[in-house]
């Protein structure tokens, strides 16, 4: 259980959203500008809020009134970025273990093999990220989260770089990811359509704001808004 | 037909011990200043910039100068750390090391600067999420991607720190087998009047290890850039 309460002041822009997201796919969704990476960033600790509250799980992440704010490092929130942000000068293989070898878990092969097979990037172990197709590198990305064991998965519009033949590529793993993997995602996006097979559950932003919570049927309503 | 005399050739070993061992001690130094100056917005950080590349607009005289009045056997640093560490400087190949790495600092600082600088700091955010703090964010994420920038300050320092002259004799004067370096040693016989021909050798040998140092910096960056790209 994820409860979030931020204000953040960002020059002009400001960002104030409240939402609670339990199992499944919460999607944060509303029109580039919305506030919505910003939202992300300030969950996974990135970026300090400057009031509110973050608890995931009944562990506050940060509060400002005490003083909390636990840094990215401790959170063990899984990030997928936009643009990958493989490491390049690591192999495939080592990108994929990074988490477990900075939290000093131990290799659990099982895990290993089962996430690769999830997302069919056992081909691609031993190559570079940059010999590595758009697709590839995302699935890549999308490993390199779930290898860290996280209670949480963040997915800040893991599909957006990518053309539309590689996006209907992709989208089964995200649905596999979602049914099996039984970590809760929290899912950004401004495509309905990507929106409408991957949400248990939207939040809708708008400039920075939360104006509805629920779930699919608000997404009719929130595109119209965001088409107009 | 090529024959150095035994004192040319102290010259030549003495030039790559300093030139050695000021850059190794100077790195770590040069890697920690170019990061803050890379990374970090803090009141006084133009005067740390500036305090950094002064050497670079001195004229080494001066260098040389200020180095004897703080690092002199009776100067206030030179004097605690000969009484508390026994670490002399003066008239000493180490004084000759330390004029060479304060001469070649702001090279080698600029250097890994920019490479720092290049860094996509978002690369050290993602290792944050997977749970790297600040410190194995730097070992295995900035220091690897700095690493063409490090390789090249180090050789620019250490070629610096042969060419090394003004500073270095200010200092710890020109002492045959203590202080002597190439440079020094190519003055020494320019001021005799049977001296060319030696002279002559030490240059030849001079530009023969700056050429291969350059060489060998050309070679590793190239190397290390490859790894980082994945060929």
């Amino acid at each position: 259980m994820l409860i979030v309460q931020l204000e953040k002041q960002l020059g002009e822009f400001a960002v104030k959203a409240s939402f609670t997201s339990e199992s499944g796919a919460t999607v944060l969704f509303g029109s580039s500008g919305a506030g919505k990476t910003s939202v992300i960033n300030m969950i996974a600790g990135l970026l300090a809020p400057d009031h509110g509250r973050i608890v995931l799980n009944d562990e506050v992440l940060f509060d400002d009134k005490v003083r909390i704010n636990v840094p990215a490092s401790q959170r063990h929130i899984g990030y997928v970025f936009q643009e990958g942000r493989l490491f390049p000068h690591f192999s495939v293989r080592r990108n994929l273990e990074y988490g477990r070898w900075m939290s000093g878990q131990t290799a659990d092969p099982a895990l290993f093999r089962h996430v690769v097979d999830l997302l069919d990037i056992g081909h691609l172990l031993d190559r570079r990220p940059r010999r590595l197709s758009g697709g590839e590198r995302q699935r890549v990305a999308v490993g390199r989260a779930l290898l860290m064991r996280p209670r949480l998965l963040l997915l800040d519009e893991p599909l957006a770089s990518l053309d539309a033949a590689r996006k209907r590529d992709i989208l089964p793993y995200l649905e596999r990811l979602r049914d099996e993997a039984r970590v809760p995602l929290i899912y950004v996006s401004h495509n309905a359509a990507e929106v409408r097979r991957i949400a248990n559950r939207v939040v809708v932003l708008e400039a920075g704001t939360v104006v509805a919570t629920g779930g699919l049927e608000l997404l009719d309503a929130a595109q119209a808004d965001v088409l107009a | 037909m090529f024959e150095l005399s035994p004192q040319d050739w102290t010259a030549v070993q003495l030039s790559l011990r300093v030139a050695t061992v000021s850059t190794v001690i100077a790195l770590p130094f040069g890697i920690a200043i170019a990061t803050v100056l890379a990374r970090k917005e803090f009141w006084g950080k133009a005067l740390l910039d500036g305090l950094v590349l002064l050497p670079l607009v001195l004229p080494p005289v001066v260098t040389g100068y200020l180095l004897l009045i703080t690092f002199g056997r009776r100067a206030p640093v030179g004097a605690f750390l000969a009484d508390h560490f026994g670490i002399v400087f003066s008239f000493r190949w180490t004084g000759a090391a330390l004029a060479c790495g304060v001469m070649a600092f702001p090279l080698m600082v600029r250097a890994i600067r920019l490479s720092i600088e290049a860094i996509d700091t978002r690369l050290e955010d993602a290792a944050a999420t997977l749970g790297a703090n600040y410190v194995w964010r730097f070992i295995t994420i900035t220091l690897p991607l700095a690493l063409p920038g490090i390789i090249a300050g180090a050789i620019l320092a250490f070629t610096r720190a042969l060419g090394e002259f003004g500073a270095t004799i200010t200092f710890v004067s020109n002492i045959p087998g203590e202080t002597q370096t190439i440079s020094a040693a190519i003055y020494t016989l320019t001021q005799v009047p049977s001296g060319d021909a030696d002279a002559l050798k030490l240059v030849i040998v001079s530009v023969i290890i700056s050429l291969g140092a350059l060489m060998v910096s050309e070679l590793l960056a190239r190397r290390a850039t490859a790894r980082l790209h994945g060929e």
